[in-house]
C-alpha cells in the first residue's frame, strides 16, 4: 500500500514538472503559432491493406507515395512529412472504427484511403463529417465522387465506371454489334456491367445478357456453358484476383469463339498465372505495360530502385495521390487549415502522371486516358487509346 | 436451350458435386465417429492445393501431387488427432469449434508465411492440355474429365473400405453406435485416430486435384466448406453414403440453378441478380431440416 501510494507522488511530481517544463519551453522558444505550423510535420495518415490478399497493393501504393516524398526533398509545401500508417486488414467491418482511430486519436492532417471499396466506405463516413482531406489511392466505387461526393475528398485512381464503359465504346467502335457481359453479383461487378452496356450502347453496340453469379463463387462453369446459345460477338468480364485468373483459364479451355475482354483488372497482376489462356485478350485501363512517355520510364525507374520490384498500376494511383497532395499543400504554403487555396489548387490540378496527363474532374475524380491493351508475351502492352481524356458523369455530385 | 446444353450442364453439375462429395465425406466422417464439428476441413482443402502446387513446382509433375496430397493428408490428419482432438472429445462443442477454428488462423497464417499471399496457377499435365466439344462453340477441359474419373475411383475405394472391411465395420459401428465399439472392447483411439486421417487426406486429395482448375490462393477452401456443411446436413451426420447423393444433389441444384436462374434474374438485372440460384441450395437444406431433421439418409436424429 505504502509503496503504492509513494509511487503515485512519484508520478504526479514527474507530471507536473514536465508540464511545466514543456510550457516554458513553449514560452520561450516558439515566437508565434504559424512558426508552431511550420516545424509541427504534416502528419498523413496511409489507411491500407499490409496484410491478407490485398497486402501487395497497399505496399505498392506506399511505397509510391513514399518515393514522391523523397522526390520532393522528405517535405511537401515546406512541411516535414510524417507518415501513420495503418492495416485496414481489408475489413469494411472495422473500417469506421481504424479511420476514427487516425482521425481522432492520432490526429491526422491528411488521410489516404484504400484498396477495398467497402473499407474506404468506413473512411467516407468519417471524414465527410470530420473534414479531414481524403485522397482515395484505389477503391472505385462510383458513389464516392457521385451522389456521396465531398469537398475534402479526391480520387487520383479510377471510378469502376470509366475502364468498363471504355471497354464497351471501344468494342462497338471496333464494329462488334451484340455482347453479353459476366461478373460477380456485387457493387463493382454490377457498376461495370452497367458502365460497359452504357458505354457499348453508346457506340451503337447491342448489349445480350449480363450474366453473374454470387461473389465469390468460382464455379463459372455453368455460366460459360450459357454463352455459345446467347450468340455474341464478344463478351467483357469483370473479376479480379484468383476469379480472374480461374475464369479466364476456364474460358480458354471452353473454346468458346466470341473473344474475351474487359475492364483492364482481368489480366492485371495476373498474367503469370493465366499463362497461354490470357493471349490476345483485350481490356481497357488507364495504365498499360509500355506506356512510352519520359515520365513512366523514370517512374518504372525509381519505383524499382526503391521497391526492389515492379511498379504497377496500384503504384500509379498511389504516385498520382502524393502528386496531388504536393500540388495543394504548396499553393496554400504548407498551411492544411487554408481550405480555399488548398482545394482550389487540387481541383485545378494539372499532373503529368506515369500514365500520362491527369486532372480533376468536378467532382475530384480523376480525368484520364483509358487505354486499350492487348495481352502479348506476358504483358499488357497497350495497342491505343479507348477514350480520352475521360472523365466520370459524377451524376448526384453539387460540387463546383 | 438445347438438349445438349442441359446434358453439359448436368455434367458441370456431376463433376463440382463429385468434388463436393471428397471434401463432405470427411467432414461427416468425422464429425459421425468423433462428434467433432471440424471448421478447419476447408483449410486442409487448402492446403492440399498448396501442396499440389508445391510439388507440381518441384517435380514437374501432377501425377506425383495426388498421392503426395493423400500421403500429406493421412500424417498431417493422424497428428492433429494425436495431440489435439483428441483432447478435446469430451469437451463441449464450443470449445472444438474454438479450437478448429484457431486451427484455420493457424493454417492461413503458416500459408503466408511459408508460400506468401500470391495467385499461383497449377499447370494441367502436358498429356491432358486439351478440351473435348461438348455442344456447339462449348469445350470441356479434358482434365475436368479426368477428375470426375479420379473422384469417382476415390469414391469407390471409399465405400469399398467401409462396407468391405473390418475397420470399416467399427467405424460404421462407431458412427451409428458409439457406445457399442466400446462394449466390444475395440481400441477405439485407434478408430478415430484412423477416420481423422482418412478425413484429412480426402480433403487435401479434392484440394490437389482441384488445384489446377481453381488456381491456388489464400482461404480458397472457405467457400467450399460452408457448401460442405449443406451436403452434410442434406445427407445427414455420419453418412457416407448420404454425403454422396447429397453431394450430386447440390451439385445439381447449384449448376443448375446458376445455368437457368440468371437467365431469369439476368434479364432483370439489379433485382435478385444471382441471389436467387446461390440461395436454392440453402432452400432445399431448410426443407430437409424441417421434413427430415436427420438428413436424407440419416440413421440417427
Amino acid at each position: 500500500m505504502e509503496k503504492h501510494n509513494r509511487s503515485l507522488v512519484t508520478r504526479r511530481a514527474l507530471m507536473t514538472s514536465a508540464l511545466g517544463g514543456a510550457a516554458a519551453l513553449t514560452a520561450s522558444a516558439v515566437p508565434s503559432s504559424w512558426a508552431i505550423a511550420q516545424a509541427k510535420p504534416l502528419k498523413v495518415g496511409l489507411m491500407l491493406p499490409y496484410s491478407g490478399t490485398y497486402a501487395k497493393l497497399g505496399e505498392n501504393i506506399t511505397y509510391a507515395i513514399e518515393l514522391h516524398v523523397a522526390e520532393k526533398g522528405g517535405t511537401l509545401g515546406g512541411r516535414a512529412i510524417e507518415f501513420v500508417k495503418l492495416d485496414d486488414e481489408s475489413k469494411p467491418e472495422i473500417a469506421q472504427q481504424n479511420a476514427e482511430r487516425l482521425v481522432k486519436r492520432d490526429n491526422v492532417d491528411v488521410l489516404i484511403g484504400t484498396v477495398h471499396s467497402g473499407v474506404q466506405m468506413g473512411i467516407h463516413k468519417v471524414v465527410r463529417e470530420s473534414g479531414t482531406l481524403t485522397i482515395v489511392a484505389n477503391a472505385g466505387n462510383n458513389e464516392i465522387t457521385r451522389s456521396l461526393c465531398a469537398k475534402n475528398v479526391f480520387r487520383t485512381s479510377f471510378t469502376n465506371w470509366q475502364p468498363a464503359y471504355s471497354m464497351g465504346l471501344a468494342l462497338a467502335k471496333k464494329g462488334v454489334k451484340t455482347a453479353a457481359f459476366v461478373t460477380w453479383d456485387y457493387t463493382a461487378g454490377q457498376e461495370m456491367g452497367a458502365a460497359f452496356k452504357e458505354g457499348l450502347e453508346k457506340g451503337g453496340g447491342r448489349f445480350a445478357q449480363l450474366l453473374t453469379l454470387s461473389f465469390p463463387d468460382t464455379n463459372f462453369q455453368p455460366i460459360l456453358a450459357q454463352i455459345p446459345s446467347l450468340g455474341v460477338d464478344a463478351v467483357g468480364a469483370f473479376f479480379a484476383g484468383g476469379g480472374a485468373i480461374q475464369f479466364v483459364k476456364e474460358y480458354a479451355a471452353a473454346q468458346i469463339k466470341a473473344p474475351l475482354c474487359g475492364p483492364g483488372f482481368l489480366t492485371e497482376g495476373t498474367l503469370g498465372a493465366q499463362g497461354a489462356a490470357a493471349d490476345g485478350i483485350e481490356t481497357a485501363l488507364h495504365y498499360g505495360d509500355g506506356l512510352d512517355n519520359p515520365k513512366n520510364i523514370a517512374f518504372l525507374e525509381a519505383f524499382k530502385a526503391k521497391a526492389g520490384r515492379e511498379a504497377d498500376v496500384y503504384a500509379v494511383h498511389g504516385y498520382d495521390a502524393a502528386q496531388l497532395l504536393a500540388i495543394g499543400l504548396e499553393a496554400a504554403g504548407g498551411a492544411i487549415d487554408d481550405e480555399a487555396k488548398l482545394y482550389a489548387a487540387m481541383r485545378g490540378a494539372r499532373i503529368d502522371s506515369p500514365r500520362g496527363p491527369i486532372s480533376i474532374s468536378a467532382s475530384q475524380n480523376v480525368v484520364q486516358n483509358i487505354y486499350l491493351r492487348k495481352v502479348e508475351g506476358g504483358k499488357n502492352k497497350v495497342v491505343g487509346v479507348a477514350a480520352e481524356a475521360l472523365a466520370d458523369p459524377g451524376t448526384g455530385c453539387k460540387l463546383g | 436451350m438445347s438438349i445438349a446444353i442441359f446434358l453439359s450442364q448436368i455434367l458441370n453439375g456431376l463433376q463440382y458435386g463429385l468434388l463436393l462429395f471428397l471434401i463432405a465425406s470427411g467432414l461427416t466422417l468425422i464429425f459421425g465417429v468423433l462428434g467433432v464439428i471440424n471448421l478447419a476441413h476447408g483449410s486442409l482443402f487448402m492446403i492440399g492445393a498448396y501442396v499440389a502446387f508445391l510439388v507440381v513446382k518441384a517435380s514437374g509433375s501432377l501425377w506425383l501431387a495426388l498421392p503426395a496430397c493423400v500421403v500429406v493428408g493421412l500424417a498431417l490428419g493422424a497428428l492433429l488427432e494425436r495431440f489435439l482432438f483428441r483432447y478435446f472429445y469430451n469437451r463441449e462443442h464450443l470449445d472444438q469449434v474454438l479450437l478448429t477454428f484457431a486451427l484455420i488462423l493457424i493454417f492461413e497464417e503458416l500459408r503466408s508465411l511459408l508460400v506468401g499471399n500470391d495467385f499461383h496457377s497449377v499447370p494441367v499435365p502436358a498429356a491432358l492440355d486439351f478440351s473435348v466439344p461438348i455442344t456447339a462453340g462449348f469445350s470441356y477441359a479434358a482434365y475436368r474429365l479426368v477428375v470426375i474419373g479420379v473422384c469417382l475411383a476415390l469414391a469407390a475405394a471409399l465405400f469399398w473400405w467401409i462396407e468391405r472391411t473390418k475397420m470399416g465395420a467399427i467405424v460404421r459401428a462407431a458412427a451409428e453406435k458409439p457406445e457399442m465399439v466400446d462394449v466390444l472392447g475395440i481400441d477405439a483411439r485407434r478408430v478415430h485416430m484412423t477416420v481423422f486421417a482418412v478425413g484429412a487426406a480426402l480433403a487435401l486429395a479434392a484440394g490437389g486435384l482441384a488445384a489446377p482448375l481453381t488456381s491456388v490462393y489464400p482461404n480458397m477452401g472457405d467457400g467450399l466448406l460452408i457448401v460442405s456443411f449443406v451436403v452434410v446436413v442434406i445427407g445427414g451426420f455420419g453418412s457416407v453414403s448420404g454425403a454422396f447423393w447429397a453431394a450430386l444433389l447440390v451439385g445439381l441444384i447449384d449448376t443448375l440453378g446458376k445455368a437457368y436462374g440468371s437467365a431469369f434474374s439476368g434479364a432483370a438485372a439489379g433485382g435478385l441478380g444471382a441471389a436467387l440460384p446461390a440461395m436454392s441450395i440453402y432452400m432445399v437444406m431448410i426443407l430437409v431440416l424441417v421434413l427430415r431433421p436427420s438428413g436424407l439418409f440419416g440413421g440417427r436424429s
